[in-house]
């Protein structure tokens, strides 16, 4: 009889979870959204500890926007998926893109940029004497990105190329270049900026705009991006804001945020001010 | 809840990192500990002159993480490349995998002399003094009396530094040398499950270290035949 019980109390208890996910939420009065806070230009730390960047005025932007208070904080890269998922914040913006793998995991809003990845290596280098080229390939367009990643990897046979941990652009270095590289992986971009200025390693591999403001810093001018740059296939759709599967109507505010800021301008006029070019996703 | 198929998985994906793992204990530990005897022995004879800078050594490397040491050697260093070029040393700088041996066996000599010299320094008088009416030189008693004595001695707390060391490889993925702790951080950020990944690398490490004390406590039951625990 207690074991019936104790079924008619789970089987009420879980149908009641079902009808509370079903009901629309109420829409939240603050968020907390955490930031890499080391991946200038898109977010990093000023030398007084304040969090700056293009994700930082566009959170602004998007809370102002929303009508909400936002309370913007930093995670290290490698737990900020983990960290919102058990929900110590609700939002990751950390120029993160929207991929296959992490949307097994968590949700994220429409992209908010597109910015392809590419290399930067010295400028007497064999690729880097090849320049960079405005080409950008599609992943999905699989025949002329083979093309193009096979005209590279002559140029960088035997290289040592850095790479941030836990990104997309680790797993695309691994998957089409493995054999052609030896990798370096780092905990944040700007310790393989470091190497790269050390002489330790021979070239990067992230997102075009981080390589171009690094490299325009005065350490970094033997260096330049080189080669095309790569998105979507694994790159996913873009840059979107990560946030639980479960939050969908904050899911529904950021998006209708975003659509307002793509709309007025506000994305263009923010990305021209941090990465000098126009990283508005196209509709 | 901890996914055992899963959990299974993971284990050989992070036994690939275990070879670099004992490369780094293991080489920083030898190194660690020869250079932690010599400083040890340095100081036995008081000259002002060999005691301070070795102090100042001794407390530096005490006193600062072994983390932020790793980073000074590595990054730090790293800014002063033309420097070390010109004295020749860049090849052992420019590669993580010296530099974390560099900064691994400096951080153990450093603990490491302290166990040694309290060792040395607690080897009776009278068997130095008795050693010495025989006859024997100052070099033939350090052999045969009292490194003997004070290595038994220092076992215990030798044992100590030594899985210290081997938890402390673990800080080397942070300067791009891919060990168990740094495949598993890998291993996170491809599956998104803290849990089952950590609990793997964790009982590797303990696994590791439970074999080195059996081996450190059959040492130490060896030394020391008339005080046979049970």
């Amino acid at each position: 009889m207690k074991r019936y019980l104790l079924a008619a109390i789970a089987s009420a208890v879980s149908m009641f979870g079902i009808v509370q996910t079903t009901v629309a939420q109420d829409a939240p009065k603050s968020i907390t959204i955490a930031t890499e806070g080391a991946y200038a230009p898109w977010n990093f730390t000023t030398a007084d500890g304040k969090l700056d960047g293009l994700e930082i005025e566009l959170a602004n932007d998007l809370c102002s926007r929303m009508k909400i208070q936002c309370t913007i904080v930093a995670q290290d890269w490698e737990g900020l998926i983990p960290s919102l998922t058990v929900g110590k914040f609700d939002v990751i913006m950390a120029s993160m893109f929207i991929t296959p793998k992490r949307l097994e995991t968590i949700d994220f809003t429409q992209p908010y940029a597109v910015d392809p990845s590419g290399f930067a290596v010295a400028k007497d280098s064999e690729l880097g004497k090849l320049g960079v080229s405005a080409e950008k390939f599609k992943l999905e367009d699989e025949a002329a990105s083979a093309e193009a990643i096979d005209k590279l990897k002559p140029l960088l046979k035997g290289k040592v190329i850095g790479v941030q941990a836990a990104t997309t652009n680790l797993e695309f270095v691994k998957k089409y270049f493995g054999d052609t590289v030896e990798i370096r992986e780092y905990k944040t971009t700007e310790q393989h900026d470091l190497d790269l200025a050390a002489g330790r390693i021979d070239g990067l591999f992230a997102q075009q705009t981080a390589l171009a403001a690094t490299l325009a810093a005065p350490d970094f001018s033997d260096f330049t991006l080189a080669g095309p740059g790569f998105v979507g296939g694994m790159f996913g759709l873009g840059t979107g804001a990560g946030l639980r599967k479960e939050d969908t109507k904050l899911k529904e505010m950021l998006n209708t945020a975003i659509d307002e800021a793509i709309a007025d301008g506000t994305i263009k006029r923010i990305s021209e001010k941090w990465v000098n070019t126009d990283v508005t996703p196209v509709k | 809840m901890i996914d055992l198929a899963f959990f299974f998985e993971i284990i050989p994906a992070l036994l690939a990192g275990l070879p670099l793992t004992l490369q780094l204990a293991g080489s920083s530990i030898g190194i660690g500990f020869v250079l932690a005897l010599t400083l040890a022995l340095a100081q036995q004879g008081n000259h002002r002159i060999l005691v301070w800078p070795i102090r100042t050594f001794v407390a530096v490397f005490r006193g600062t993480p072994l983390l932020v040491q790793m980073f000074l050697i590595y990054y730090g260093l790293g800014q002063f490349r033309p420097s070390l070029q010109a004295i020749g040393l860049w090849w052992l700088f420019r590669e993580p995998y010296w530099c974390a041996i560099f900064a691994l066996s400096l951080n153990t000599a450093a603990y490491g002399s302290e166990i040694l010299r309290g060792a040395i320094q607690g080897v009776p008088r009278g068997l130095v003094e008795t050693a010495t009416a025989f006859g024997m030189s100052r070099l033939l008693t350090l052999r045969l009396v009292v490194l003997p004595l004070a290595f038994r001695q220092a076992i215990p707390g030798y044992s100590n530094e030594i899985i210290l060391m081997v938890k402390g490889t673990s800080l080397a993925s942070i300067i791009t040398l891919m060990e168990v702790t740094g495949i598993a951080q890998g291993l996170i950020s491809q599956t998104y499950r803290a849990v089952e990944v950590f609990v793997a690398a964790g009982a590797i490490y303990l696994t590791l270290n439970f074999t080195m004390i059996s081996a450190l406590n059959a040492l130490e039951a060896w030394l020391t035949p008339y005080r046979v625990r049970d």
